[in-house]
């Protein structure tokens, strides 16, 4: 199994980790990941600010690239990264115009995109590629007896609904049960933490992270795992700020999808990069049987 | 922030605005908003609103362009999506809130104080500048000039981060990064060709 692989612009700061154990993780599971050749910045949501073809052209710079590299699907992990690219595939195959524009504008750079490179998120892969079955068959340390809360923030199925639901995903829930971990009922796992907002109006942003934090913690989460750099660095870099703010004393471990994931297909916590988290994830490691 | 000065102004403006919207994928369907306020009731930020989603629909509607643009709904979007897949219309909502954002930095409508204008533009700037967006680059600039108690109140955990090799102070540059600007000064010229 082999996929041509899109890391984005956080992989090389704050979501580091995202990418090492995305890595690691696919190590262990005998899938190669073949980097995208000098992939740009997708966009993400700022740019749609700026003006709308500009963020689909810049966005499809990285599909034509994948397009010339290989067949393979096109696999992301973040999940503003996955939607962009993904978006940029449905506007091209809605409307007509958007393709044209497009591909003038790749055009002008000695570049073209038919609209057809697949863009899969890395839960896709896992869940649709490789399968429940076998990747319960892959599992060296079963993550029995801990209470995971699965946080698929906003762009996992949103806008799109590619391979899970928009309201109420459920595909992270059933990855980790097939890990063997407990999913906790959690009624916030799709809604949003806040995004850019964190920065931009705080006190917005630190109350949809409080509820997000209480929801898992009533819910006897032991870790949260998410699907997107910017979900984690918000839950877990910005709980001191959150319990500053609401009186409340949070203290939850918050680890990538790939991380959790990972322990439980044989790699080591260094090789996961679980050094890097801010909220330590020793106790984790700890409550796995071994 | 600039004043729309005549009524000729802010109908030159919804007109744009209403061609712009009307050219994306889907956008005619703000014709047939019923202004049930799913999306408002949807909005996770709503409540730190001038105008829910739904009122921001029907002053557009309206020709207010003036309140619409210069409402603080715009900024506080956070592209969630929420709206977007519950409109039993169909609406892109997200989508349209782009649209008024492109329309105020465009027409010098937003606010000149305002944080996510500017982060808008120094997000677009580091991904020209470097072909990615380097988050410390973005960081920095957006305190020194937005906001100067953000190291003070995040010192703890920023130097956990810096620490764990999560900000990283050099950028990387990628081979084709003129290509985007290039991408861009094309668009620019068929837009301008097409006015």
């Amino acid at each position: 199994m082999r996929y041509l692989y899109y890391p984005g612009c956080s992989s090389e700061a704050t979501g580091k980790a995202y990418d090492i154990s995305t890595r690691a993780m696919m190590d262990k599971l005998g899938v190669e990941l073949v980097e995208l050749d000098d992939w740009n910045c997708c966009g993400a949501t700022s740019y749609f600010n700026v003006r709308e073809l500009d963020s689909f052209a810049i966005a499809a710079r990285n599909l034509a690239i994948a397009q010339k590299q290989g067949d393979e699907d096109l696999c992301v992990i973040c999940n503003a990264c996955y939607t962009t690219l993904a978006k940029t595939n449905r506007y091209m195959a809605e409307s007509p115009e958007v393709h044209e524009a497009v591909n003038g504008a790749l055009g002008a750079v000695g570049r073209a995109y038919d609209g057809t490179k697949a863009v899969r998120h890395v839960m896709d892969v896992l869940i649709n590629d490789i399968g429940l079955e076998a990747l319960g068959e892959k599992v060296t340390r079963r993550l029995t007896g801990l209470k995971v809360a699965c946080y698929y923030g906003c762009q996992y199925s949103r806008p799109m609904g590619a391979f899970d639901d928009t309201e109420f995903p459920v595909t992270m829930d059933q990855f980790f049960q097939a890990l063997g971990a407990e999913t906790v009922d959690f009624a916030g796992k799709a809604k949003c933490c806040g995004g850019m907002m964190m920065l931009t109006k705080e006190e917005g942003a630190l109350r949809l992270c409080h509820e997000l934090l209480k929801g898992a913690q009533d819910g006897g989460a032991d870790v949260i795992v998410c699907a997107c750099p910017l979900c984690e660095m918000n839950l877990e870099g910005y709980q001191p700020r959150v319990n500053k703010t609401f009186g409340t004393s949070y203290d939850i471990p918050v680890m990538y999808l790939t991380q959790l994931a990972g322990l439980a297909f044989g790699a080591s916590p260094k090789e996961l990069a679980l050094d890097k988290q801010v909220v330590p994830c020793d106790r984790v490691v700890a409550a796995i049987p071994a | 922030m600039t004043e729309l000065a005549t009524i000729s102004e802010a109908k030159k403006l919804h007109r744009q605005f209403y061609e712009d919207v009307m050219s994306m994928p889907g956008g005619e369907k703000i014709k047939i908003c019923q202004q049930c306020g799913t999306c408002t009731g949807s909005c996770p930020t709503s409540y730190l609103m001038d105008w829910g989603p739904r009122e921001i629909i029907a002053a557009f509607r309206a020709g207010m362009i003036d309140r619409v643009v210069k409402s603080n709904t715009i900024w506080l979007c956070t592209s969630c999506y929420s709206c977007t897949v519950r409109c039993p219309a169909g609406i892109k909502i997200t989508d349209l809130m782009y649209e008024l954002k492109r329309i105020a930095i465009k027409y010098d409508l937003a606010p000149k104080d305002g944080k996510s204008p500017a982060m808008t533009k120094y997000f677009v700037d580091s991904v020209h500048k470097h072909g990615r967006n380097h988050e410390v680059e973005l960081m920095a600039k957006f305190m020194l000039t937005k906001d100067w108690g953000l190291p003070f109140k995040f010192a703890g955990t920023g130097l956990k981060l810096f620490t764990a090799g999560r900000l990283p102070l050099f950028a990387k540059n990628i081979k084709g990064k003129d290509e985007l600007d290039k991408i861009s000064a094309y668009l620019e010229a068929q837009e301008a060709k097409a006015q």
